[in-house]
């Protein structure tokens, strides 16, 4: 096989890595208006390696698939900067709220409509819920098999993937049949940079809805490239039962958040013994402060 | 996640300059190559936000891979392995990220592939990268070889040769031998019609070649044999894939250690004649030389940046006597003058980058169809001013870039000479920008043409005649005296009717008219805004002091003087 067609798991996400005193709201919740929306740092990840396997097997195919608000189209854009062939964004109120469970079933519902897939690649997890629960929740939706803490893709050869994978305790390398999910960690390369040429074209790709709103004049443009039309699927679009969709299907409910800051109280001095620092690291690791 | 072109709104500044309006609509020939490229921009504010977005992403590379592997590279270095050039590592990973975002043959013809981007944004990615890496910049920057082909070469050469540029091949110029440096008439490479093969066959060695590996090398070489001077020189295209040439060492530098300088030895190697035999050094080196010190300039305003920014952080860091030493008049005046010099050079370098673009595109367009009288009228306008800027920009920004790598380092002290900071390549990388490409001296030899002609004197005379806000008008009527000494003294000098004494004067002739015309332009870039006002106060004071001493010297020299300064062989 020459070809694969993978699908990338991308969200769009409040960029929490550079947080300022408004970036929480008083109930605790995460404060959106002021923090700038970025595409998912570990899903960047993931489109890196799909991107690679794409240079390797030029004539696959690399969509991405992302859940959100009408801006989320920025997530299909910023894939079709770099590489992708196109992108669904799956967008509608009936969604608003979902927890991860609720989540996994959208895009399950989704990818269930998006034919033949080899890969399904996304990042391990959000920067804003830290969950890493909807790529494995997909793959269990779906029936397919997975693998996790991916680093770097080491061989796609016929119908077999292998990986390395990055755990906390060392590297293992893995080898899984198709078709699978596999999550991407934050330790594997850096997406490569927009291409040029492909923002110049793919900056005027648009969904119906931002068409709509900007009142575009470029009518002409789409009907003669609908390579630049950004494909928008609603509930309508997808097989759904409503009592598994956004925040009735979701059993989680956030109690309490709380604030905590981190600092040390007291100091104490080891010497630099082989027995003293055993000791010390035990009980760094009986008080789960490490490991 | 440093970005080196959202990081620094003056570049934006520049690129949005009123000109750009008529140079895009020239270069995308009325908006017309959007049916044949789905990529090519529907009006002006498309393609100046398509530049927009494409410079974002080189600053990005820039300041998050090319910035941080400049160390190591210095320290690596390339080597030669079996003949052939390994850059080091940083360096590959460099190429591969630029050549991934596309962002090789930026300024070539869509139907080869390229961007086709202006002068201005391209010239502005090479400010950009030099910032990051002054040496890496030499083997990025030279895909404007590219132009000298595109510019001279038969179509069927370019079809050939500039889709492969806009896809990752790099490029050289090998123009210098052991015996031919600044004298160029000297090349003795040897380019032979080989009658059987029908093809050019080429021998000799070629020295100081940087990137003398490149994929594609644009060779300089005698096709009269029996001649010894400019006038048997032809211009050759080496392909590195038909082999022949190979990498006898590389120069063991003081600075821009990445970037390989190459002995190279011709053994036969096969190369395709570009243009017409015997106009190799007339006509096509002097064109591609000029792309090249536009090149070097903008190298030199990214060194200037990279020292500006090394100093500032600095000085506002480092404390002494219980305080920054930024608070120090010692120190702050330093990096306020820095700053004046690199805006001033970075005004210079765009300025003329536009005049380039006019008259280049329209030199394009005339192939395509006959010019009207205006325009043709315009193409030569601008012409006679990319000629007289870009030796005085390459000489003043190279010789700023110096100077302001000098005090960066000062302002470390101690720390600055050691090898602990940035400071300390870049002050090593700076030092050749005023020697290749023709030294500053050279540069002047060309620029001279712009003062005796009244060159530079009319275009002052047209910045002197642009409206500025009242409130700069004080500043203008100091650059009115400022011109009237600059007369007196090219008066004087000429009136002598003696080339030695011309030439004797030339760079103080050559740098008042420089420090006036920088001091103009960062006038006028006051004019629109506003956040340049200190630079250009800072600047034009500088300038005052300069220009004034290099008249009171011309005012007390006579030309029997001269014979003071000569020395018995």
């Amino acid at each position: 096989m020459k070809a694969y067609n993978i699908i990338v798991l991308a969200k769009q996400v409040p960029d929490t890595r550079n947080v300022g005193k408004d970036a929480m709201k008083a109930d605790g919740t995460i404060n959106r208006a002021v923090l700038p929306a970025i595409f998912n740092p570990e899903d960047l990840n993931a489109l890196e390696q799909a991107l690679r396997i794409k240079d390797q097997f030029p004539e696959s195919k690399i969509n991405i698939l992302t859940m959100g608000p009408g801006r989320a189209a920025d997530i299909i854009r910023e894939g079709l900067y770099r590489g992708v062939d196109g992108g669904i964004l799956l967008t509608d109120r009936a969604f608003a709220g979902s927890d991860t469970l609720a989540t996994s079933y959208a895009i399950g519902q989704a990818l269930k409509k998006m034919g033949k897939i080899d890969m399904i690649i996304a990042g391990r997890q959000a920067i804003d819920g830290d969950t890493a629960q909807v790529g494995p929740q997909v793959a269990e939706k779906l029936g397919m098999l997975q693998i996790t803490y991916v680093e770097e893709v080491l061989e796609v050869k016929d119908k077999t993937v292998t990986v390395k994978r990055r755990l906390e305790n060392g590297v293992e390398t893995a080898k899984c049949p198709m078709p699978l999910v596999m999550t991407v960690n934050g330790s594997a390369p850096d997406c490569r940079a927009r291409n040029a040429k492909r923002i110049m074209k793919f900056k005027k790709a648009r969904t119906v809805t931002e068409l709509q709103k900007e009142n575009e004049d470029y009518t002409a443009l789409y009907n003669e490239h609908p390579d630049l039309m950004i494909q928008e699927w609603t509930v309508n679009d997808i097989e759904t039962d409503a009592s598994q969709l956004g925040l009735t299907g979701s059993p989680t409910k956030v109690k309490t958040v709380e604030n905590v800051v981190l600092q040390a109280k007291d100091s104490k001095v080891i010497s630099a013994a082989d027995d003293e620092i055993e000791a010390m690291m035990v009980e760094l690791i009986k008080s789960h402060t490490i490991g | 996640m440093a970005n080196y072109y959202t990081d620094n709104s003056e570049l934006k500044f520049h690129l949005n300059h009123p000109l750009m309006k008529e140079i895009v609509r020239l270069k995308e020939r009325e908006y017309t190559f959007k049916d044949e490229f789905d990529f090519a921009p529907l009006d002006y504010e498309d393609a100046i936000d398509s530049y927009d977005r494409v410079l974002e992403v080189v600053g990005e590379i820039c300041g998050n891979i090319v910035s941080e592997n400049a160390e190591s590279i210095d320290a690596e270095g390339p080597e030669v392995i079996d003949g052939h050039v390994k850059y080091a590592r940083g360096t590959e990973e460099n190429i591969k990220a630029l050549n991934q975002a596309g962002l090789m043959g930026m300024s070539l013809p869509y139907k080869y592939e390229g961007l086709n981007f202006p002068i201005v944004p391209y010239i502005m990615a090479a400010d950009i990268v030099s910032r990051a890496d002054a040496g890496f910049v030499n083997i990025w920057g030279l895909q404007d070889c590219a132009e000298t082909i595109n510019e001279f070469a038969s179509e069927e050469q370019k079809a050939k040769y500039l889709p492969r540029v806009c896809n990752g091949d790099t490029m050289a110029m090998d123009l210098t031998e052991p015996d031919a440096g600044s004298d160029l008439q000297a090349v003795q490479l040897k380019a032979t019609w080989n009658e059987e093969k029908q093809v050019w066959l080429l021998n000799g060695v070629k020295r100081f070649i940087t990137n003398g590996d490149g994929d594609i090398s644009l060779v300089l070489a005698r096709s009269e044999a029996g001649t010894t001077d400019g006038r048997g020189l032809s211009m050759y295209i080496y392909d590195k894939q038909s082999g022949g040439v190979t990498v006898r060492r590389i120069e063991h530098k003081m600075g821009i250690i990445g970037s390989p300088t190459c002995e190279l030895v011709f053994k036969d190697a096969p190369a395709e004649l570009v243009g017409s035999r015997k106009m190799g050094l007339i006509k096509y080196v002097m064109a591609l030389m000029n792309g090249a010190r536009l090149g070097i300039a903008a190298q030199s305003v990214g060194v200037c940046e990279a020292a500006y920014r090394e100093a500032m952080a600095y000085a506002k860091e480092r404390m002494q006597f219980g305080k920054a030493i930024i608070k120090f008049p010692a120190v702050f005046e330093m990096l306020s003058l820095m700053k004046a010099k690199l805006d001033a050079s970075r005004t210079l370098l765009y300025e003329t980058a536009r005049f380039v673009d006019m008259y280049k595109t329209y030199m394009h367009i005339s192939e395509e169809r006959k010019l009207e009288k205006e325009e043709r009228d315009e193409m030569k306008k601008y012409q006679r001013l990319a000629d007289i800027f870009t030796p005085l920009v390459k000489g003043m920004s190279s010789e700023y870039s110096n100077q302001l790598a000098y005090d960066a380092v000062q302002i470390h002290g101690g720390s600055g000479f050691m090898k602990d900071y940035p400071v300390e390549r870049i002050y090593r990388d700076a030092r050749i920008t005023s020697i290749y490409e023709g030294t500053t001296q050279l540069q002047v030899v060309a620029a001279i043409r712009g003062v005796t002609t009244g060159g530079y004197l009319n275009q002052i005379r047209a910045y002197e005649a642009e409206k500025v806000s009242p409130t700069l008008e004080y500043l203008k009527r100091t650059l009115i005296i400022l011109t009237a000494d600059y007369e007196e003294a090219v008066k004087k000098v000429t009136a002598a009717g003696d080339n030695e004494f011309v030439d004797f004067h030339a760079r103080r002739l050559v740098e008042m008219a420089g420090h006036i015309i920088m001091s103009y332009l960062l006038l006028l870039d006051t004019n629109r805004e506003a956040s340049f006002l200190k630079s250009t106060k800072n600047y034009i004071a500088f300038a005052k002091a300069q220009v004034k001493a290099h008249a009171e010297f011309i005012r007390a020299s006579e030309l029997s003087d001269v014979g003071d300064y000569k020395f018995e062989m």
